[in-house]
């Protein structure tokens, strides 16, 4: 697969506003009727039980990363995952989130930019036009699916922000609200959960901020309104429900290391090689097949993401 | 029926219907495909857990037993261990199959390297003896102190099924504490009616030597 260097990228080829714009004219000239047609020709194989009441999500534009491997089920992803602000089981946020209210939302972007600020998420979207990207997703216990993601490439919108020299890292955080997330009334990680990237990592265009699922907006239990995808490394590395974007100096410090640092580290990339401490990498269990499959390094993105980490060693820097 | 004839003949055939009904769930929900999203994960884990559960049921009912002073519980405590056996088959067969595609050099390679595979498999093997040997015939042969000492294998699998749940959990442990707990104290409950009756033979002794 030829992959184009994020830097590639001129702000003029993402200005984002234009397409808006044309997406407008599009659904305006076409009606309704042609937006749902193209709802249905635009994603194929969506046929699968979805929300109906969920917000459609059109346009949607093929990006040359998607895996053709077969997609998970929409139940699959909207049932089974991790998403402690409802609980430590993985049934808990899709029972729990609908508490969440992903509407009306802003993402606080601070530290080492141009352009800090707060910005209205429904804004944020017409920035970027939205792309389809099917990702493998492998999560640190040993399971892993194949989903259908919607959203921009998280090298997009930190361009826009316009880092200064300063800034090595991006730390993201999700809500901290225990109405809305009740599983924050247990002290059970400490909360906002916590994620970061190194630059470089953020500007990669495999890097994704979602804000939909299997042409949806995305439901509440997978991070709505917004969320992090970074397909090579372990989900947990994926923050949910984001509500502020800190560009820094120095590494931070992403919840599960804080939680547990002989387990997680910062980097998370998928490593056949290091084992958790307590159970195995080298094998996982693709969610709807009986028998363990074999893990790829970097999750099977190596050619695009190896590059990056040329000289660490990730023995150590897990 | 005689009170025993009662138990034998129809509570404990109801108690082993009883007893079958995690391996029903099971079969139940296989069929509709209601497992889950990830079948492998419900029954693996709901195997080990039945398995715990019945490790619990077979140590609590002697201390029930002196407790209560209901004396026919003891005719339940060979099934209930058979049963927690049973469980555990199925768990290590779940994990041998699926996890491990029937290679038990893979399966070596987690007991050796995995403390929560060590103390589980530990747990597991520890088990086949006292299963073998749960038979009449077999109490008869190696008589009822040696049988006895055997079976007192049945802690350290309870302490090696615990531990392996306590270190398999991501991060919640407050369910393999609470098992952990619950076979710590019917273990001292063991322990102090031991010493209780070391005691009180001892008061006897002394109170032989008194007399002479």
């Amino acid at each position: 697969m030829l992959i184009k260097q994020a830097s590639d990228l001129r702000e003029s080829e993402v200005t984002p506003r234009e397409l808006y714009l044309r997406r407008r004219e599009f659904i305006g000239a076409a009606g309704a009727t042609a937006a749902v047609l193209a709802t249905g020709v635009l994603a194929p194989g969506f046929a699968d039980a979805q929300n109906p009441a969920a917000q459609k999500l059109t346009n949607l534009k093929k990006s040359p990363f998607n895996t053709d491997e077969k997609m998970n089920s929409y139940r699959d992803v909207t049932t089974y995952n991790n998403f402690y602000e409802f609980g430590l089981d993985k049934g808990d946020p899709a029972r729990h989130a609908h508490s969440l209210k992903p509407r009306p939302w802003t993402i606080k972007v601070e530290g080492e930019c141009a352009k800090p600020g707060t910005y209205n998420i429904d804004d944020i979207i017409k920035w970027f036009p939205l792309e389809e990207r099917i990702y493998r997703m492998r999560c640190v216990e040993a399971w892993s699916m194949v989903i259908p993601w919607n959203g921009f490439p998280l090298a997009d919108f930190v361009k826009r922000m316009e880092p200064t020299s300063k800034a090595k890292y991006v730390e993201m955080r999700t809500l901290v609200d225990m109405r809305q997330m009740p599983g924050q009334t247990e002290p059970a990680l400490q909360w906002p959960y916590r994620e970061g990237l190194r630059m470089d990592e953020a500007l990669h265009p495999l890097a994704l901020f979602a804000v939909g699922l299997y042409g949806e907006v995305l439901p509440n239990q997978n991070g709505a309104p917004i969320r992090l995808v970074v397909p090579w490394k372990y989900g947990f590395k994926g923050i949910k429900s984001i509500v502020s974007v800190k560009f820094v100096e120095k590494e931070p410090l992403n919840t599960w290391q804080q939680t547990r640092a002989d387990e997680y580290g910062f980097y998370a990339n998928v490593n056949p090689d290091v084992d958790h401490p307590r159970w195995t990498q080298k094998s996982e269990r693709r969610i709807g097949e009986f028998f363990r499959r074999k893990t790829l390094p970097f999750n099977g993105y190596g050619d695009q993401v190896a590059s990056l980490y040329a000289g660490m060693d990730l023995k150590r820097q897990y | 029926m005689t009170h025993t004839q009662i138990m034998r003949r129809v509570v404990k055939p109801v108690a082993f219907l009883v007893a079958l009904q995690p391996a029903g769930w099971l079969l139940y929900n296989a069929f509709w495909g209601d497992l889950g999203v990830n079948p492998v994960e419900t029954i693996t884990n709901h195997t080990g857990i039945w398995c715990l559960r019945f490790i619990g049921i077979t140590l609590a009912l002697t201390p029930l037993r002196w407790i209560t002073g209901f004396n026919p519980l003891a005719l339940f405590r060979r099934m209930a261990g058979l049963f927690a056996f049973f469980y555990g088959t199925l768990h290590f067969m779940t994990y041998f199959v699926l996890d491990h595609s029937l290679q038990f050099g893979g399966v070596w390679e987690d007991v050796v390297k995995r403390p929560y595979i060590t103390a589980g498999f530990t747990a597991f093997v520890l088990m086949i003896p006292l299963a073998i040997t749960s038979t009449q015939g077999w109490i008869r042969r190696m008589g009822g102190k040696k049988w006895n000492l055997l079976h007192r294998l049945v802690y350290l699998t309870a302490a090696g099924g615990a531990l392996h749940y306590f270190w398999k959990v991501k991060l919640d442990t407050t369910s393999p504490i609470y098992y952990a707990a619950v076979f710590g104290v019917l273990l001292a409950a063991r322990l102090w009616q031991a010493a209780s009756k070391r005691q009180a033979a001892s008061a006897v002794a002394a109170a032989r030597v008194a007399k002479a």
